[in-house]
């Protein structure tokens, strides 16, 4: 973990050790607000903000702070991103802070922030951690994103639907329908659609994941010479 | 030194608190102003949907009276005020908070514009937590049904026909939802009976021309 390569790095954070696919952490957001684009975009950009800011923050203090007040200081630095963050939403995008209601708040209680900070970040330097902070967040937004899309589509028959609300006006003609309103799956909109979208992508991950594990081994089994097995399930400590 | 390192942590501990305290006070300063505009601009809107620009000359969103408290639970709210629509400083229609709690899931919360003479000028619905797609028609972007209210009173239809036509009454359910439109059809109702009983009071407050006093003066029925 000490000598952990940037590139390492960042196959961790987008693939291998993928937050929502693997670690399955932070459900709370992932499937509550991944039912549009632009919540999962809102979300997302929140989350990957306070998680690099988070990583920094922890890193540039691991010398200082050790012990038993590691988790209470962690988790003040956390707090107090979150509801700057949710200050500054609540400025800027009042409409899409609406929205999302009480997940911006809950951004808090995120396990991949508190995860990150109390396993990479208290033991890597600022530059590593915060592109660990950016890759694991990159990960956990594109899986969010792509529910967001996936239900969106199914379930409303829109993608990028008021877009405007994050971005400002001009991305209010972003909109594209692929049919018309009132013929969506509404199981998609609700959240058993979430699980199931959530559940078809982490499959999708292990095929992938062990068709590239087959393609490196020999016939009889062994691996390949200079490949390394990739690890499917579980986590990295 | 066991006392020393409690010393040394809650001073650690300490000191991050004091840190998260400034940078915490410093950006709600930054975005105090903008949010509480931010707010403004929403509220404002749905208020002018309501009633339209033309029709006041007021500050509609700080224009208001306490709902006394005996109306309080008729509306179905804990407290609340009622914004006063006025133009040449007359009263022309108020607006209404109203909430249902007899939706299907959580707090239906509305506002109910009334004209003077009794009639609905528009409803709205501020937030609920009704089924998607079925009881979220009540949202204006989703279908016109709210709009069905505009223009009704007391006598048009009569109380007893505030109702869904499947209950035998005037209004019309929408696909596959009921429970969620009569909860509103009957708490739209309760605002008008809320106007009924208040209005005397209202306009000896509130406006220059009082239309209850010149109708039983003048016999004047306009």
């Amino acid at each position: 973990m000490f000598g952990i390569s940037y590139k390492e790095i960042i196959n961790n954070g987008l693939w291998k050790n993928n937050a929502a696919l693997v670690q399955l952490l932070g459900l709370c957001p992932l499937l509550a607000v991944s039912s549009s684009v632009v919540k999962a975009t809102g979300i997302s950009l929140a989350t990957m903000l306070i998680l690099t800011f988070t990583n920094i923050i922890v890193s540039l203090m691991r010398n200082k702070v050790s012990g038993v007040i590691k988790i209470p200081s962690f988790v003040i630095i956390i707090a107090t991103l979150t509801t700057c963050t949710e200050l500054i939403m609540k400025a800027f995008t009042y409409e899409l802070y609406i929205l999302l209601g009480i997940f911006v708040p809950l951004i808090v209680t995120n396990g991949v922030i508190l995860g990150r900070a109390n396993d990479f970040a208290s033991k890597n330097n600022v530059l590593k951690s915060a592109l660990d902070g950016i890759m694991i967040g990159a990960g956990f937004s594109f899986v969010l994103l792509t529910i967001g899309a996936i239900r969106e589509i199914l379930g409303v028959g829109t993608i990028f639907s008021n877009m405007d609300l994050l971005f400002g006006s001009f991305a209010a003609s972003w909109t594209i329908r692929f049919f018309s309103e009132g013929y969506g799956f509404l199981i998609f909109v609700l959240p058993p659609g979430a699980f199931i979208i959530m559940g078809i992508l982490i499959a999708l991950k292990n095929v992938l994941n062990s068709k590239v594990a087959r393609h490196d081994k020999n016939e009889d089994g062994s691996l390949k010479k200079g490949v390394k097995r990739i690890r499917t399930t579980g986590t990295i400590t | 030194m066991l006392d020393n390192s409690i010393w040394k942590n809650c001073c650690i501990l300490g000191i991050f608190g004091l840190i998260a305290g400034i940078l915490l006070s410093v950006t709600y300063e930054k975005t105090k102003d903008k949010i509480a505009e931010s707010e403004r601009k929403i509220a404002k809107k749905i208020y002018f949907e309501i009633i339209p620009v033309e029709r006041h000359d007021n500050d509609i969103l700080s224009d208001t009276t306490d709902i006394p408290e005996e109306y309080l639970s008729l509306l179905g709210v804990k407290k609340g005020k009622v914004n006063l629509v006025r133009k040449n400083n007359q009263l022309v229609a108020i607006i209404v908070p109203v909430t249902s709690s007899d939706g299907y899931s959580g707090d239906i919360k509305m506002l109910v514009g009334i004209n003077v003479n009794g009639t609905i000028a528009a409803t709205r619905v501020l937030s609920h937590k009704e089924t998607l797609g079925l009881g979220d028609k009540l949202d204006i972007s989703k279908s016109d049904w709210i709009l069905s209210f505009n223009g009704k009173s007391l006598s048009n239809p009569k109380p007893e026909s505030w109702k869904l036509k499947k209950d035998g009454g005037y209004f019309d359910q929408f696909t596959g939802a009921t429970i969620t439109p009569r909860a509103v059809v009957s708490q739209v109702l309760n605002a008008l009976v809320y106007y009924e009983k208040d209005k005397l009071r209202l306009f000896e407050e509130f406006s220059a021309y009082n239309p209850v006093i010149a109708e039983n003066i003048l016999g004047d029925k306009n």
